[in-house]
């Protein structure tokens, strides 16, 4: 059989111009996919197989054929057979579907993380290494990366269908994704939660190098400082040292190392400090208060934005000893004594 | 030309044939006699104007949405002119349309009939039900006229709360008013099944249709308050700043989404369930046979009730909930498919050994369950953890939606508003256009939403006003067929409308059907039977009919 070639290049122009299928590039997306065609699978076969029954029967039992009815009760033994059958092709769905959610919500322990920041109608991205990015997001092949995304305002959604991941951006709330690109390239970036005027405005794209590629970019776009360095300027510039200076007689607690310990709180329980409990415990200090502390800490909340406290995050994370947080006060302090007149004694 | 070999059409004889002299129609004159009656069946017809109405505008908003997306640039109508459109289609299908769709326009007209009964057991709340929900109706027209709202249909916080400056309050008064609406409806169905059934119709002769509305009922009355306070909430919150739902004064937004899906769930099973008992009676009458499995369709029904009230997490897979709360809400989400596939086999078998005739609301019953078992099927898909990551919030879900909602619920409301028309009119529709109109609404239907589900798939999101210029092909397809689905629905209003006057007179039973509804003549009187009829016969009983058939001709003859 020969197809014309006129009519195979339109074929394959339509079709390329017009995707019906889309492409693969992370780890995950041929899990995603193994899954889809097992349920388009069971679609095909359930549809087919009513399309007999209603078919078959509408043929053979129509009026002229069969011009009266035989009535039937039921069939115990048939419906038992329609129940039992369906609810187990359900309960495989069931569990492949929660082992891929599973794999897709539970990211690798050394996934490198970047945060995202949503607001309308725009994603900022921020990378540990202080680059910035506008509804763009730079990737390496063959590594794992996170996304720690907060909104700034309303509901969003950022989601990358090439890599078959997608996850609620909330506002107040830090979630998470992760994905390993395996395909370079440039990929949709969509917020998929309606968010108000611009809502199809806030795509993006997904930009995926080879691990070298990256590595140039990640050079050349730097800003020069880091996250953590700018939290560091923010926790003296906010004032944060002069109690958590990890002096013995410190108002506020010990912050070094206090990433990824255990805490006993003042009302008694326990908590492990992550993101989360870093950023809610500097909005909202007085239901964080760390047992053996009085609550004196005031709120920051409006007075710092979701990009400082990402910043405040990192550097607190990154935070070891309290020596150069202690390099800081007393460099501060004299500043401060130096414009003082001559000759009155510093408490 | 009655009935021929294919048909069981049986009407009188057209020369000699007349309407009953006395009837509910010509019972009273006037239009405050139809404003002020307390007549199920009139206030079945006042619902069936209405939300006739507000389909109308809905669909009107749904061609405006297509059109804009013909082409992949924004250029029809502005960002937040689009954005009411989806909200306002949303509002005024689900709301206007949707609930009250089956329930109160046939169930109203049915219910009291099919169980031998005047009425409905609170008359007067009835027609107050009908009022609220021109009330409800009224504030969504406010809400338009007034400049719109774009919120999406589902008042998502905080953008509900603080971002936006359109009529937020107006369009969830509405809402919060259609509720007590959809409420007192429900009740009334629940308290008259339970109270008024003739002697001798216990629950297990009641028609499946009654059964389906009583489940039906028993969602309206304990889901709607939850959205009535999820509402309340939300205009709290815009007017007063009371601190719910928004992070920063120490809400919780993620428990707007809880409170809403509460009812929002429910709702499409609310939205759906009538349908089921329109396509039992349907399928029954013209395979002229018991359905297949009687209890197990009611018990369905039942059980689609008490399960649809704890799948509600599944709309939050995405949204940081736990990840071992979203395991026991997606297993309970495969289990609520189960009732829904019985109902699938139960009425596909009830047309074996069947002496099937194609009508056309048979027509629309076949058409409602291929479509049916598609979005049945697809809601796997969406149920399943891992895949819901991917398919939420795109085309996917929204090709979904309508495959039940359109493609299953309207279609059943199309069957049985022509498998009853002649019930309610006295005048049979014509049968070979209303044919074309369900062949042309199947095909229109299809060609609309099969693209949407490649769409989904290719992550295209919904509500989009714009969109990359791949996706063009399919949305071309998707809104040429929106075009053929349009046509389909507007030829039903044009010749129904036709038939009030020019249509053959019906008779009392045109479909030889078993229902009780169908004993009486067309239209019924007010008060439905000249005497309190007394059931000693199963439902579904053709032997019954035949031989009370028999008997007729010979006490006539």
């Amino acid at each position: 059989m020969h197809i014309s070639p006129v009519l195979w290049q339109f074929l394959v122009k339509w079709l390329d111009a017009s995707a019906l299928f889309p492409q693969e590039a992370s780890t995950i997306a041929p899990y995603t996919d193994a899954l889809y065609f097992f349920l388009l699978l069971i679609t095909i076969v359930g549809l087919v197989l009513v399309g007999a029954l209603i078919f078959g029967f509408a043929i053979r039992y129509r009026k002229e054929r069969n011009p009266v009815a035989t009535q039937v009760e039921g069939s115990t033994l048939l419906e038992a057979t329609w129940t039992i059958i369906p609810l187990a092709l359900f309960l495989i769905c069931f569990v492949w579907g929660a082992l891929l959610y599973f794999r897709i919500f539970n990211p690798p322990t050394n996934a490198m993380n970047i945060y995202v920041v949503g607001k309308q109608w725009m994603w900022k991205a921020e990378h540990p290494g202080g680059q910035h990015e506008i509804n763009n997001l730079h990737v390496p092949t063959g590594r794992p990366v996170q996304l720690t995304m907060i909104s700034q305002d309303v509901f969003h959604s950022y989601s990358i269908p090439a890599f078959r991941v997608k996850r609620e951006v909330i506002p107040g709330r830090y979630s998470t994704v992760w994905f390993e690109a395996t395909k370079p390239g440039t990929y949709h970036i969509f917020c998929t939660q309606y968010c108000g005027t611009k809502h199809s405005g806030m795509i993006g794209e997904v930009t995926v190098m080879s691990p070298d590629d990256y590595k140039a970019w990640t050079e050349s776009s730097t800003s020069g400082m880091s996250l953590a360095q700018n939290g560091e300027r923010l926790f003296a510039s906010m004032g944060c040292n002069a109690c958590h200076s990890g002096g013995a007689a410190a108002r506020g607690p010990n912050l070094a190392g206090v990433y990824g310990s255990k805490l006993r709180l003042a009302n008694g329980s326990d908590v492990v400090v992550n993101e989360a409990y870093l950023r809610d415990a500097i909005l909202n200090p007085s239901q964080h208060v760390t047992a053996g502390f009085a609550p004196i800490m005031p709120t920051y909340q409006g007075q710092i934005s979701e990009e400082g406290l990402i910043d405040l995050v990192e550097y607190l994370k990154s935070l070891k000893t309290n020596y150069r947080v202690q390099q800081t006060l007393t460099t501060s302090e004299s500043n401060q004594a130096a414009p003082m007149t001559p000759g009155v004694v510093k408490p | 030309m009655s009935a021929t070999s294919s048909t069981i059409v049986n009407l009188p004889d057209q020369r000699t044939a007349t309407l009953p002299k006395k009837n509910y129609i010509n019972a009273e004159d006037g239009i405050l006699s139809w404003l002020l009656t307390a007549d199920h069946k009139r206030i079945g017809i006042l619902y069936l104007i209405t939300i006739t109405f507000f389909f109308l505008i809905g669909g009107i908003f749904a061609g405006l949405i297509r059109l804009e997306l013909l082409t992949p640039q924004p250029d029809l109508v502005a960002s937040d002119t689009y954005n009411k459109l989806f909200t306002l289609h949303g509002i005024v299908m689900i709301f206007l349309f949707l609930v009250p769709s089956v329930p109160a326009t046939l169930g109203n007209f049915l219910i009291p009939i099919m169980i031998g009964a005047k009425d409905l057991a609170f008359p007067k709340i009835n027609l107050l039900s009908w009022y609220l929900a021109v009330i409800g109706g009224s504030f969504t027209l406010a809400t338009m006229v007034l400049g719109g709202v774009d919120t999406g249909w589902t008042f998502t916080t905080p953008l509900s709360t603080h971002y936006l400056n359109t009529h937020v309050v107006t369009a969830g008064l509405g809402v919060f008013i259609l509720g007590f609406s959809s409420i007192f409806t429900g009740l009334n169905i629940i308290v008259t099944v339970h109270r008024l059934r003739a002697p001798g119709m216990t629950w297990f002769r009641m028609p499946l249709f009654v059964w389906a509305h009583y489940a039906a009922s028993i969602m309206m009355v304990l889901g709607t308050p939850v959205l009535a306070i999820a509402i309340t909430l939300v205009a709290l919150e815009r007017t007063l700043h009371i601190g719910v739902f928004d992070p920063a004064l120490g809400g919780d937004p993620l428990l707007f989404q809880h409170l809403f899906w509460f009812y929002s769930h429910p709702a499409v099973y609310i939205m759906i369930l009538p349908g089921f008992g329109v396509i039992s009676e349907v399928i029954s009458t013209f395979s002229r046979k018991r359905v297949f499995g009687y209890t197990a369709v009611a018990f369905s029904s039942v059980a689609i009730a008490v399960f649809g009230f704890l799948v509600w997490e599944h709309h939050m897979f995405i949204m940081g909930v736990s990840n071992y709360s979203a395991l026991v809400f997606s297993l309970l989400t495969m289990l609520v498919a189960v009732p829904s596939a019985i109902k699938i086999f139960n009425w596909s078998f009830t047309l074996q050994k069947g002496s099937i005739t194609f009508e056309t609301p048979m027509m629309y019953a076949l058409a409602f369950i291929g479509l049916f078992t598609i979005g049945g099927l697809t809601g796997i898909f969406l149920g399943s953890l891992g895949m819901d990551v991917h398919l939420t919030e795109t085309y996917f879900i929204v090709a979904h939606f309508h495959y039940v909602m359109v493609g299953g619920m309207l279609m059943a409301y199309l069957a049985g508003l022509h498998f009853w028309w002649p019930k309610m009119t006295g005048r049979m529709y014509p049968e070979a256009v209303s044919k074309l109109s369900a062949v042309v609404s199947f095909i229109g239907f299809n060609l609309t939403f099969m693209p949407q589900f490649i769409l989904g798939y290719l992550g295209m999101p919904r509500r989009y006003h714009a969109y990359p210029a791949e996706f063009q092909v399919l949305n071309v397809l998707s809104t040429a067929g929106a075009t053929v689905l349009g046509v389909g629905f507007l030829m039903p209003a044009i010749y129904l409308v036709w038939s009030l006057k020019y249509g053959k007179i019906a008779g009392n039973n045109p479909w030889q059907a078993t229902g009780l509804e169908w004993q009486i003549q067309s239209p019924p009187l007010t008060e439905n039977f000249v005497e309190s009829p007394v059931i000693d016969y199963e439902a579904y009983d053709y032997e019954w009919l035949a031989h009370k058939t028999e008997q007729e001709v010979t006490t006539v003859g």
